[in-house]
Parts: structure tokens; C-alpha cells; sequence
């Protein structure tokens, strides 16, 4: 399958400089960058297909000795290229903090208890319908250095290959109706409101698993279209 | 009009999911993360042919300073030029060798690569390309990915790359990893300015 993946579809992407979120302002190119031509070397990419993952890896409530606190849900979703067409075989990797907000990672130091029986990391790879699911507990909010009081909305962070090194995806999924939205400067960094949303899952009552676990969909579309769109009946 | 799902920034808190094992973790306390590797910084596999080489670099920001918390990404061919991907016609079936690799930096913004130096690879309008990787920077206060190249110094080829051309000649220096000699391998350096002076080249791609 031949992709081509054009520049405009970015346009909805944060800029590289968002001054709200602090930390863009030393950490983004000042030059502009320069346009190239997509080569072989950018329109191939890594393939880590089922031999990546291991059986379990994308249940994150049974990777200890007990359940990890908190509340259980579900998320899962379809991996799509922009004709909507499923990208099938593709790695997905996931990480998050604990249903208190805290990452187990050793810089985050917030005052708010680690959980013995959770780490926070999946990983799995869609099926041949470019679907995916995950078994975790819901993450919550936590205080970052931003700004007075800053908190960021609950969130999973996710990361994606799809069929090349340009429609690789790093992007976060969060939840709906986070009263944290409107303060949140790393959401709002995407200023077009249809793709803001885009990033929040929806609640999926159908899929709930009734007195166990509840449900959100979360569907990520990648770079990555056919050269002439299909035909629209 | 796309529907794509925006890019958010990884965060300072991706190592313990994307680089258990990498140097990111620079605790003294603890040296790793308890959870399997997806990939790591060492590419070569019993298969791989070429030439062994060692990539290393520091990461700065527009201050000078090391950005501890990047994740760095690279994508090759192996060293006939081959990319180990379905998009790659050429590509051998069942190789080892992926082309792929992740290292997080530590606390000195240091990261580094063991891998086969890439052969050319095919270019715009049927010419080769100079032997290059594809770079690919993460970070906290990266809302997305950054593109770049390494080149190496010891490169003839590098006159001709179609791609090096479209860079302004005072800048192209910033995509050359240079060959350092005497530490009993093959090191290329390859350092990374996000910002400022001798600020790195990016690509819009």
C-alpha cells in the first residue's frame, strides 16, 4: 500500500512553541524548519507487530500480586489511516499514573501514595481490524509546576507507529468532561475545537461490563492517505 | 478535510513505559524499571553485516542546558541500504536486524545508539542518498515530535544528497556526526541543540 501523507492534515497539531505550557519555550526550534521531499527513508517505518508483546501486557490491573485501587475500566478503539481505512498489526504503548495521580516514575515526587500493585504500562498491537483494548484503573488528576495550582485532567498517554516513520503518534486520551479542560494549557495547545475533541474518549456504556468494569472508546486516526481518495457513495 | 489525532507532548514521565532499561533513569537508588523492553539502544543482531559503530550526543536546550528527559528515536537502513519495512520493496525477509532504536537521555542530556553504519539508500528523481538516520526527538516541552538526519563526516556522498542540499550551508554542519577516533570502536558524535545557537536543523516533514 502506497500512503502518501500530505502536510496540511498537521495543521491541527500544537505549535512548537505554545508559551502557555512553560516548558515550550526553551525546548522549540526558533529557525524554521526546513521542507523536504518524503523519501523511502520517511515513508518506511518500523514494523513491531505481535512478537513485541507479551501475553497480559495490555492488562495493566494484573501485572502484580493484587488488584491495583481505584476504579476499573476499559479503553479501547480502532486505529485508523485519514481515509479511515484500519491500520491492523500496529504497536500500541500506553502509560499513566495511578488512580491517585502519582506516576511511579522516580522524578515524580507529588505527595499522593504509589500503588504496590500498579506500574501504569501497557502495550498491545490492533488486530486485522486495527482494533485495540486495554484493562486498567482510571488515572487521576495531579499538580504540575506550570502555573499557580496548575493540574493536568486526567489522561493516558499514548503512543502509535502506524505504517511508517511519518505517521508515528505520541498524543494523550482523556476523559470526557473534565472539569480541568479550560486550564489546561498542554490540551488547549491544539486551538481547533473539533480536533481538541478528538482527544477525548467517549463514554462507551454499551461495552461497560455490567458489576466489573466501565468503558471508554478512544479511536486514533494516523497520518496516512491513498494518493486519490476513495470514491464517496 | 482530516480527521488525524493531534500530538501531545510525551511528558517527563514516559521511561518506565517506552525506556525501562534505558539510561533515562538516573536514580541512584534504582537502575531499571520492571517492565519488558519494545526496544532498546542497542540495534545490532546476529544477522546485521557492516560496519559496528557507536552513535553518542548530547541534547540541549535554547539555554545550553541538558534536556534529561528526551527520548530519542532513530530509523535506518541496514548497511546494503534496506530498510526493514513493508514499504521497502528490497527488504530481506525475516532480518534481525530492524533499523529501529530508543534511548532516553540522562541527567547530562547524553544518549547513545550501538548499531551497523547504513548503507545509501534511494533518493528523489532514482539517486542514491548520502548514508544517513532518521532522528527523532521527544520530550516535556515538546507538544510534538521533531525531525532530523544524521549524516556522517566521513562521507563523500554527502556533496551530492539531494536532501542535505536543501539545508543552507551555514547550517548544514548541524546534521554531520563526526568521526571520533581512539576509543577502541567506532564513535560517531551527534549532538542536538533544540534552540539557539548552532540550533540543530529540522525538517517540516
Amino acid at each position: 500500500m502506497a500512503l502518501i501523507y500530505p502536510r496540511e492534515s498537521l495543521s491541527v497539531f500544537p505549535k512548537h512553541l505554545s508559551p502557555e505550557y512553560r516548558s515550550t519555550v526553551k525546548r522549540s526550534p526558533s529557525q524554521p524548519l526546513i521542507l523536504m521531499p518524503h523519501t523511502l527513508s520517511e515513508l518506511s517505518g518500523p514494523v513491531y507487530g505481535h512478537n513485541a508483546v507479551q501475553e497480559g501486557d495490555a492488562d495493566l490491573t494484573k501485572q502484580h500480586k493484587g488488584e491495583p485501587l481505584g476504579e476499573r475500566i476499559i479503553v479501547h478503539g480502532h486505529v485508523y489511516d485519514e481515509d479511515k481505512r484500519p491500520v491492523p498489526d500496529t504497536l500500541v504503548e500506553i502509560w499513566q499514573a495511578n488512580a491517585c495521580g502519582r506516576y511511579v516514575h522516580n522524578v515524580d515526587q507529588h505527595p499522593a501514595p504509589l500503588d504496590p500493585n500498579f506500574t501504569g504500562s501497557g502495550r498491545t498491537v490492533t488486530d486485522k481490524n486495527g482494533y485495540y483494548r486495554f484493562i486498567t484503573v482510571k488515572p487521576g488528576a495531579y499538580p504540575w509546576g506550570n502555573h499557580p495550582n496548575a493540574w493536568r485532567p486526567n489522561h493516558i498517554h499514548f503512543s502509535v507507529f502506524g505504517h511508517s516513520f511519518l505517521s508515528r503518534l505520541v498524543t494523550q486520551m482523556y476523559f470526557p468532561g473534565d472539569p480541568l479542560f479550560p486550564f489546561d494549557p498542554i490540551f488547549n495547545s491544539v486551538t481547533d475545537e473539533k480536533a481538541r475533541l478528538r482527544m477525548v474518549s467517549t463514554f462507551d456504556l454499551e461495552n461497560t461490563i455490567p458489576d466489573w468494569a466501565l468503558c471508554f472508546r478512544f479511536d486514533i486516526v494516523l497520518r496516512g492517505r491513498e494518493e486519490t481518495p476513495p470514491d464517496k457513495h | 478535510m482530516s480527521d488525524i489525532t493531534p500530538s501531545q507532548t510525551v511528558g517527563p514521565y514516559f521511561a518506565y513505559g517506552l525506556t525501562p532499561h534505558s539510561r533515562c533513569n538516573w536514580s541512584p537508588d534504582q537502575k531499571v524499571y520492571d517492565w519488558k523492553e519494545t526496544v532498546g539502544a542497542n540495534l545490532v543482531t546476529p544477522d546485521a553485516t557492516g560496519e559496528k559503530i557507536r552513535i553518542e550526543g548530547r541534547v540541549t536546550d535554547g539555554d545550553g542546558l541538558a534536556i534529561n528527559d528526551a527520548m530519542i528515536e532513530i530509523w535506518q537502513a541496514d548497511s546494503q541500504g534496506r530498510y526493514a519495512s513493508p514499504a521497502d520493496k528490497r527488504a530481506r525477509t525475516n532480518a534481525l536486524f530492524k533499523g529501529f532504536g530508543r534511548s532516553a537521555t540522562d541527567k547530562e542530556g547524553g544518549y547513545s545508539f550501538d548499531t551497523i553504519k547504513p548503507g545509501a539508500v534511494p533518493g528523489p528523481n532514482g539517486k542514491p542518498q548520502a548514508p544517513h538516520i532518521v532522528v527523532c526527538i521527544y520530550s516535556r516541552g515538546m507538544l510534538r515530535q521533531v525531525y532530523t538526519r544524521l549524516y556522517f563526516s566521513d562521507e563523500a556522498a554527502n556533496a551530492g544528497d539531494a536532501i542535505l542540499a536543501l539545508v543552507p550551508e551555514e547550517r548544514r554542519g548541524t546534521l554531520i556526526a563526526h568521526k571520533e577516533s581512539g576509543k577502541g570502536q567506532t564513535v560517531y558524535r551527534f549532538d542536538i541543540r533544540v534552540q539557539g545557537e548552532g540550533e540543530t536543523v529540522f525538517f517540516d516533514i
